[in-house]
């Protein structure tokens, strides 16, 4: 456990000593400040005209799981195949470090990197509680924020254990990215096409339980175990991978 | 320390190495030396538990590479050939890394110490990246030294130093083998000969010749050549010499020295001295010609035949 928390303290230094970490947290923080203030605009208009809901945080949370779905792949591409590539993963392979404790700590590195982001974000709930009596339903928040981190640390796993396969890093964001897009947009298509059975496909979606449950404060145990299901099938995939790797 | 039998390592259909068998003791700097592609990176990296073998077992510091791969690990020092670094970390907090991986306690006075040793203290608080190879190769080996293990592997540990440095390194090794078991893979003759106390020769995955390289020599040749300078021409000196019984296949050089061998075992120098001063000439060298490494090295490994 010891070795996966230094792992990830160094990878998460080491986000902030290149461009990438800024331009992801640009890519993140800004839409969703854009957003945040529609919807301040639009609420304030309509509670002028005498009507409308009272406005609430989670479509805001929902942009930040969709934006991930695009720049997961960039944070996360390079953990282990850059290290294939410049060799450095030799280093790490004969440190008395087990390999699952090495693919565990990038995941853990590139997880708080998303979580420190995701911090930020907290402004936005913080903010409007003080536009909206008798206050915002913080029960909502925490289960958005709780189906965030489930959702991000499911693509982060997913992402790291396909840099675990590559030595080139945009192969790994080119592949993880087409899985996103096929887990989040198409798996499920089909359901109102199928006559039966079509439910199973939405459970496989990545972004159903979060949008259609967690999201609305809704904390299904179906949700919760589909993203730790994918999480350890993440750090799975890397595991073996690196152990590939070895026997090669 | 090192104990390797019957290792065989295959990629995909090539045999990189094949029934390879060794040992090391504590105490001894062991020199691996082979033409490149020889298997040498191969052996070292299933030692340092990177890789398992094919077929064959290796304990190393009395644990076996494959079965107890985490504690091999724990006790080796790893130079790799390539000299791998996160070239975007400064000196010291890459070293910082690397002892806290191996749990070391007071990590950042090892560090200092470490880098002491190897000449880089004033470069701590450098980019890795900004680094010259020489400097990169000394932090690689200040890695692999860190944990103060009880065996060091590295993989050709002067490669691309500057002669200055490449005799500090050297002294360093040295240092380090008189306590600590050192297995280092060379191309560089001379290296092995005055660094290791014994050579192992690998060619096509297979040791060719192990023992010292003082009999390493003898048993190649076996016979010692000797050279007779005097001063003057000398033109009759092939025919002195060929008087004292034993010597053989005299040859005259340009320069009027004369070369002959007797089989070794009986020295025949103080019989050909007193012969050459009995028939008047002023003897100005009697020297023995060993056989450089290089020659033993190409003997062995140019020609199939094995001796």
């Amino acid at each position: 456990m010891n070795n996966i928390w230094t792992i990830a303290k160094r990878e998460y230094d080491n986000y902030f000593n290149s461009p990438l970490a800024y331009v992801v947290m640009l890519a993140i923080l800004l839409p969703l400040g854009i957003y945040f203030t529609l919807i301040l605009l639009f609420s304030s208009q309509n509670a002028f005209m005498g009507g409308g809901a009272a406005p609430d945080t989670l479509q805001i949370n929902w942009l930040f799981v969709f934006l991930m779905v695009f720049l997961a792949p960039a944070i996360t591409m390079r953990l282990i195949s850059d290290e294939a590539r410049m060799g450095t993963l030799e280093l790490m392979l004969t440190a008395p470090v087990k390999d699952f404790e090495f693919v565990a700590g990038k995941w853990l590195g590139a997880l708080m990197f998303v979580l420190s982001t995701a911090l930020v974000t907290l402004v936005f709930p913080l903010v409007l509680n003080n536009f909206v009596s008798p206050g915002i339903d913080w029960m909502m928040v925490l289960s958005s924020y709780i189906g965030l981190i489930l959702v991000s640390s499911a693509m982060l796993a997913l992402g790291v254990g396909i840099s675990a396969i590559f030595n080139n890093q945009f192969a790994a964001f080119f592949v993880t990215l087409g899985l996103f897009f096929f887990l989040w947009f198409f798996i499920n298509m089909p359901v109102n096409l199928l006559p039966t059975g079509g439910e199973i496909l939405n459970y496989l979606s990545l972004s159903y339980h979060f949008q259609q449950n967690i999201n609305q404060g809704n904390m299904t145990l179906a949700g919760i175990v589909y993203y730790l299901s994918l999480t350890a099938l993440g750090l799975f995939i890397g595991t073996t991978a690196i152990e590939i790797r070895r026997w090669r | 320390m090192i104990k390797v039998s019957g290792l065989t390592k295959d990629y995909g259909a090539r045999r990189a190495i094949h029934n390879l068998s060794f040992d090391a003791k504590q105490g001894e700097i062991v020199g691996f030396l082979g033409p490149n592609g020889a298997g040498k990176t191969t052996t070292m990296r299933i030692l340092t538990g990177y890789m398992p073998p094919s077929d064959g077992e290796a304990m190393v510091a009395g644990y076996d590479v494959v079965e107890e791969s985490l504690e091999v690990r724990k006790r080796v020092g790893y130079l790799p050939e390539t000299v791998p670094l996160y070239t975007d970390m400064v000196v010291f907090d890459y070293l910082k890394y690397m002892g806290d991986l191996r749990r070391l306690p007071d990590v950042e006075d090892r560090v200092d110490e470490v880098l002491d040793r190897v000449g880089l203290l004033d470069r701590a608080q450098g980019f890795i990246g900004n680094l010259s190879k020489g400097m990169r190769q000394r932090v690689g080996l200040a890695q692999a030294l860190l944990h103060q293990p009880e065996v060091l592997i590295l993989d050709e540990p002067t490669i691309g130093l500057d002669p200055g440095q490449v005799v500090e390194i050297r002294e360093l090794i040295r240092e380090i083998g008189k306590e600590k078991t050192v297995l280092l893979s060379t191309h560089l003759l001379n290296e092995a000969q005055n660094l290791c106390d014994r050579v192992l020769i690998i060619n096509k995955g297979k040791i060719v010749a192990e023992d010292t390289t003082e009999n390493l020599q003898a048993r190649l040749l076996g016979a010692e050549r000797v050279v007779v300078k005097v001063r003057g021409d000398g033109d009759q000196l092939a025919e002195t010499i060929k008087e004292v019984k034993g010597v053989r296949k005299i040859e005259t050089l340009e320069d009027g020295a004369v070369e002959f061998e007797f089989a070794s075992g009986k020295d025949l120098r103080p019989e050909v001295a007193k012969q050459v001063i009995k028939s008047g000439y002023d003897l100005l060298e009697l020297r023995p010609l060993g056989m450089s490494l290089e020659e033993i090295f190409l003997e062995l490994t140019s020609s199939d035949k094995k001796k």
